[in-house]
């Protein structure tokens, strides 16, 4: 491991302009299991690919519902994501409470930026270690953000977070332009495909174990589709690996 | 968000306050600098509305067809006194959303302030959404209620009405935080005297009021209860809210009987009861 | 010959200022609410009359009851921002449990709950009156009722609000068949005469009760979830 004069604190800029606690937080994003999301104009789904760490262990859990009409996907540290997802809860039903009506997923998006961002600037303080992708439904239509340690935010068609995400990336900008029509089935086995492609080629692949799919829309409260009931989508994509075998 | 202590006058010494408890732990005690000398036990530097002041009286509002009319005057009374006669009691909040208030004066005007923050803040976030007339019902309504759990209540009845997506809104919220949502809706002496008269012309028309007729009716309503509540005045202000948005009209004078003249009135008794 | 005595104008009394009432946080905006609990089943009902705390009517469609879970509802009479700041609360205590431990509060858990979250406002109460009905984790229909301050009892039907002196008698001489000249004792009840019956009890709490009337919503609890049914009273 290298050493750096400029990395102890979150209060110090190096030399070259860069914070190098808010980016090792940013690593800390990418050593995550995967996750993928990705919207119609009804629907936006996450798929997330969850890791044990011995066989002896149950699955880690990625998907979180924040309210009925939001979910997140996290990578990164779980305990992390926990905060986040028990703070996002907790302004989602204070903003319930206060209006009676659901919160728009971007403005709880911005809440969850500008309390990360605090944690970047104030000495003593260590930035979230995780990236969320959320995945919203409200007034203005399907939503899928991206926070980050760093208290950015980024508001995708689709996207991937988490090891090896560039290779779902590169699926997900081949196939996004006819995402906006796509069924809800449709939209699932795309989001499954994307995962897909992040695994490693001696891994297992995906199975109804370590695959979790989130969905939300217009009168569909956010859903966690998990175990068996994942079976029914894993078998249509294998159906079609023959054909995706020949594109690779 | 802070809307506060506006305003009022008598702290009413030596009777049982629900609420006093919290007047003995005034910040003041920590900040001596800012403290108002406090040698009474009960309400220190703390003012509260216990009683209202300068007050507005009735808010009558109905649906029509595609919208809804809203009518108060403008008189705002102090006691029997009519105080100020060219108040303004309905406020436009947001791009569709109107409110129309009862009662103490200053805490509408404290209310307008918290409203004003709420929509700017709204506005600020520019996400292409805005608040809609029942979220700031609600928010109102929670207001409303959380002073009234700390014994400071804001002494209003307020009347929303707004429009979103082509569907009318029309709530109401008053001083202990009760809020209701109905087709037509009057506060004050409105209730007594106002509502009778909106009920029938809305149950006399199952298809739904014209613009026309709602306003003729709230004007008609305003008329009524000029004549028989002393604490109105005959200068209004009518507004209609509906797809297109607010429009709270310039104050009217309402045409009413004249009795400047003893004369006219002689007459019109004579042609009235006499026949002549 | 009759002499017409004047009497001295009267004047204002010194000892007590002409105050236009001191703040007051209670209104009693009036209502009944009634439920009966069957094998597997529980049907309540509640009129939907707000009244302004005196003879004034605010709405004549505001509903008392409130649907807590999928076997569970909360039927309240009293002061209306009162019952919706405890429904609120309620509401949203109940999604947070549901996230934290993965699963829907049972009724007799929300019965302990609404007790706790009314006697924590003991010394500044909810001016409410409940009823808890639904059914509980065997599929048997259950009612709990209340006071103010969360003083309550589990029970078989039972009455709040306005008419309740008028619906109690009525519930223990139908339902519990108190004191009946031929013995008969209580017994299992189809659903369909339940729901008549109840209909018959609020229709007579708004033949005599001013605070009650309007329309009543009845709600059917069992295995199949919860049913709403608008029904009449008398408007008057």
């Amino acid at each position: 491991m290298y050493r750096n004069q400029y990395d102890s604190e979150i209060v110090t800029f190096s030399p070259t302009g860069r914070i190098h606690q808010v980016e090792y937080a940013m690593e800390a994003v990418k050593q995550g299991g995967s996750g993928v999301a990705l919207k119609s104009n009804k629907f936006a789904v996450v798929v997330s690919l969850k890791r044990s760490s011995s066989e002896l262990g149950s699955y880690q859990k990625k998907l979180f519902v924040v309210d009925d009409h939001i979910g997140i996907l996290i990578s990164g540290l779980t305990a992390d994501a926990r905060v986040l997802c028990n703070y996002m809860r907790n302004e989602s039903a204070n903003y319930k409470y206060v209006y009676e009506s659901d919160i728009r997923v971007e403005r709880l998006v911005t809440k969850v930026a500008d309390k990360s961002q605090v944690h970047t600037q104030r000495y003593g303080r260590r930035p979230y270690g995780v990236g969320l992708l959320v995945a919203g439904y409200d007034q203005l239509g399907a939503h899928i953000f991206q926070t980050c340690p760093s208290g950015n935010f980024y508001d995708y068609k689709a996207i991937s977070i988490g090891s090896r995400s560039q290779s779902a990336k590169t699926y997900l900008e081949k196939n996004f332009e006819g995402f906006a029509t796509c069924t809800l089935e449709q939209l699932i086995l795309h989001g499954l495909r994307a995962l897909r492609e992040t695994i490693p080629n001696n891994d297992t692949g995906l199975n109804s174990k370590n695959v979790s799919i989130g969905v939300v829309g217009e009168n569909y409260p956010f859903t966690l589709i998990e175990e068996e009931a994942t079976l029914p989508y894993l078998n249509m994509l294998e159906s079609d690996e023959p054909v995706e075998m020949q594109v690779n | 968000m802070s809307f506060n202590q506006d305003y009022i006058s008598h702290p009413v010494f030596g009777q049982v306050d629900y609420f006093n408890k919290k007047n003995h732990q005034q910040p003041n005690q920590h900040t001596p600098y800012y403290s108002v000398h406090n040698h009474h036990q009960t309400d220190a530097g703390k003012q509260k509305t216990l009683d209202p002041i300068v007050t507005g009286s009735s808010v009558i509002a109905i649906k029509y067809n595609g919208g809804i009319v809203m009518g108060t005057d403008m008189l705002c009374s102090y006691g029997s006194l009519a105080r100020f006669n060219s108040v303004q009691r309905q406020k436009q909040v947001g791009t569709h959303t109107v409110i129309g208030v009862s009662g103490e004066l200053s805490d509408f005007q404290s209310l307008s302030n918290t409203l004003d923050d709420l929509t700017t803040d709204d506005f600020c976030i520019d996400d292409g959404s805005k608040l809609s007339s029942q979220e700031i019902w609600n928010y109102i309504a929670r207001l409303f209620y959380n002073s009234r759990n700390k014994g400071n209540p804001l002494w209003n009845t307020v009347v929303v009405a707004g429009n979103q997506n082509g569907k009318s809104f029309l709530g109401k919220v008053d001083l202990v935080g009760t809020c209701y949502q109905d087709d037509f809706i009057a506060t004050g002496y409105g209730a007594h005297i106002a509502l009778p008269l909106l009920r029938k012309e809305y149950d006399d028309n199952p298809n739904g009021l014209s613009q026309d007729q709602a306003v003729k009716l709230i004007q008609d309503c305003l008329r009524v209860l000029f004549y028989r509540d002393a604490r109105s005045s005959k200068r209004i202000q009518v507004s209609v809210v509906d797809s297109n948005g607010v429009k709270i009209s310039d104050p009217i004078e309402l045409d009413t009987y004249n009795w400047h003249s003893g004369e006219a009135a002689v007459r019109t008794f004579q042609q009235v009861a006499l026949g002549k | 010959m009759n002499v017409l005595k004047l009497t001295p104008f009267p004047t204002q009394d010194k000892e007590k200022p002409l105050n236009h009432g001191r703040f007051e946080p209670y209104v009693d905006n009036g209502g009944t609410v009634l439920s009966v609990a069957g094998k597997d089943y529980c049907v309540v009902a509640g009129d939907t009359r707000m009244s302004d705390g005196g003879y004034g009517i605010q709405t004549r469609k505001y509903t008392k009851i409130f649907q807590l879970t999928n076997k569970c509802v909360i039927a309240t009479s009293g002061m209306q921002a009162d019952t919706l700041a405890l429904q609120k609360k309620l509401k949203v205590m109940l999604d947070h449990y549901q996230k934290e431990n993965g699963k829907v509060m049972s009724t007799p858990a929300i019965a302990q709950f609404l007790s706790n979250t009314l006697y924590y406002k003991r010394f500044f109460p909810y001016y409410t009156f409940n009823l808890i009905a639904g059914i509980d984790e065997e599929g048997e229909g259950c009612i709990w009722t209340y006071d103010a301050v969360g003083s309550h009892e589990k029970v078989k039907y039972s009455s709040q609000g306005s008419g309740n002196q008028l619906v109690i008698p009525l519930l223990d001489n139908q339902v519990a068949k108190f004191n009946q000249l031929l013995p008969e004792g209580p017994k299992d009840v189809p659903l369909d005469q339940v729901v008549s019956f109840v209909k018959d009890a609020i229709t007579s709490a708004g033949e005599r009760d001013i605070y009650t009337g309007d329309y009543a919503d009845i709600v059917v609890i069992d295995k199949h979830g919860v049913r709403w049914e608008k029904f009449e009273l008398k408007l008057d």
